[in-house]
């Protein structure tokens, strides 16, 4: 299975657990901010260390905090060699760990929080906006299923790759492009049939 | 038990990829579903699926209407879906959030305020399907079997007076589908069930074989069965 731990709840009672919502996710743009506003090797340090504090808290567990890393592996090495060469080492630590740090939060984050909590949330949040047409629930839904997207993406993603090598075409990029495209479209319509055949998105 | 009625209703579609002419998925078919387990059988593509996603508005007829104890499909689509549950041949599309308590509990949001409630709830539901000690797992580690057991509990869960199943033992191996199977049949719920398993077909107390969109034999499931049986060995036009 190559699920994505990002999206995937991981029930516990730690502190961060119980923490509500909305300071976590304030916790989370907060973080971001810092990151692209005093960027720099201290900043990115601490970010590291506080991911890894929080990871360790959460009890993410260690293989959960590869796999997400994994996941984003390749665009990291990347953009490392990239910013290594254009901006030297200093900067591509500055840059690269700062992604790696909000990885991880991000993963702490969505393994500390249910989709139930997330559309109880969102829902919350959204409520005075209902005089204006919106509709909160359906909103935090689309929010929880839009998590939940993650991991099956890639999970259809690795599907498809292992069925274009099996038939040779591992770089052809049409084979993988083409099936994953129908593939993810289709499953976003069959998610939607279910939706409408339990009653949901019928408010 | 309730009571289905197809008025007369046609299902077409827009030829893939070019106009007109459309192709007749259903051919204009009246029906009027009162048992309590009624069994769609009949070879792939023959329209199956179609009769069945009719019965909760997940297909719209072109011509006629589907009517669910007296409320018209395409006018009351929230109320009927609100009755009438839906089984997928997939369960992987119809289980939508990560984990298996929280899988429930989405169905239960209409019914139970609060989370806490609903959670408690939830954990009722999967006991009474022996799931309850996977409530906290991710619904991507399950089995198969588990799976659709898992999307049969979210539907049930919402209290339906008909549960309409679309092909729900196809993906399975034997042990999961009997399982499956035993369930569905055993439930007090009326039961339209589309299938390719003709001894669980039997099982039912009406069968209706249909092929290349229009009804061709309805009546004592045994001879449904039988009648399929011959058509199947028939050699087809090509």
């Amino acid at each position: 299975m190559a699920a994505s731990p990002i999206g995937d709840y991981q029930p516990g009672t730690t502190v961060l657990h119980r923490l509500p919502v909305g300071a976590k996710l304030s916790g989370l743009v907060v973080l971001s901010v810092l990151a692209v506003v005093f960027r720099g090797v201290p900043t990115t340090s601490g970010l590291l260390a506080l991911a890894l504090v929080l990871a360790f808290v959460a009890r993410v567990r260690l293989g959960r905090a590869v796999r997400a890393l994994r996941g984003v592996l390749i665009g990291l090495v990347l953009l490392s060699a990239y910013q290594t060469w254009q901006r030297g080492p200093e900067h591509a630590f500055v840059v690269v760990g700062a992604l790696v740090a909000m990885v991880l939060l991000a993963t702490v984050f969505t393994t500390t929080t249910s989709a139930e909590q997330m559309i109880d949330a969102v829902t919350r949040w959204l409520e005075p906006f209902r005089r204006f047409g919106v509709s909160p629930e359906l909103v935090a839904l689309a929010f929880s299923l839009t998590i939940r997207s993650i991991p099956l993406t890639l999970e259809i993603a690795a599907e498809t790759r292992d069925a274009a090598r099996a038939r040779g075409l591992e770089r052809n990029p049409r084979a993988l492009l083409t099936p994953l495209v129908i593939r993810v479209v289709a499953h976003a319509r069959a998610t939607g049939d279910a939706l409408h055949a339990r009653g949901l998105g019928d408010d | 038990m309730s009571r289905i009625q197809l008025e007369r209703v046609v299902v077409t579609a827009p030829t893939p990829g070019g106009p007109a002419p459309e192709v007749t998925i259903l051919r204009e078919t009246s029906l009027e579903l009162t048992e309590q387990r009624i069994a769609l059988i009949g070879p792939n593509g023959s329209g199956k699926s179609t009769l069945a996603r009719l019965v909760n508005g997940l297909v719209e007829p072109t011509a006629g209407r589907v009517v669910v104890d007296g409320l018209d499909v395409a006018r009351k689509g929230r109320d009927v879906r609100r009755r009438v549950g839906f089984v997928f041949t997939d369960p992987s599309a119809q289980l939508v959030m990560p984990t298996v308590l929280e899988d429930v509990a989405l169905s239960l949001r209409h019914r139970v305020r609060g989370r806490e409630a609903r959670s408690e709830a939830a954990r009722t539901v999967l006991a009474g399907y022996g799931l309850a000690e996977l409530a906290d797992r991710s619904v991507h580690t399950l089995s198969g079997g588990q799976r659709q057991l898992l999307a049969i509990a979210g539907v049930l869960a919402t209290d339906p007076a008909i549960l309409v199943a679309d092909e729900p033992t196809t993906l399975l191996d034997l042990r999961n589908a009997r399982r499956i199977g035993d369930l569905l049949l055993g439930l007090p719920q009326q039961l339209v069930l589309a299938t390719h398993d003709l001894d669980l077909a039997q099982r039912c107390d009406r069968a209706l074989l249909i092929d290349d969109g229009a009804v061709v034999a309805d009546g004592a499931p045994a001879e449904v069965v039988a009648h399929y049986r011959a058509l199947a060995v028939t050699p087809q036009d090509t």
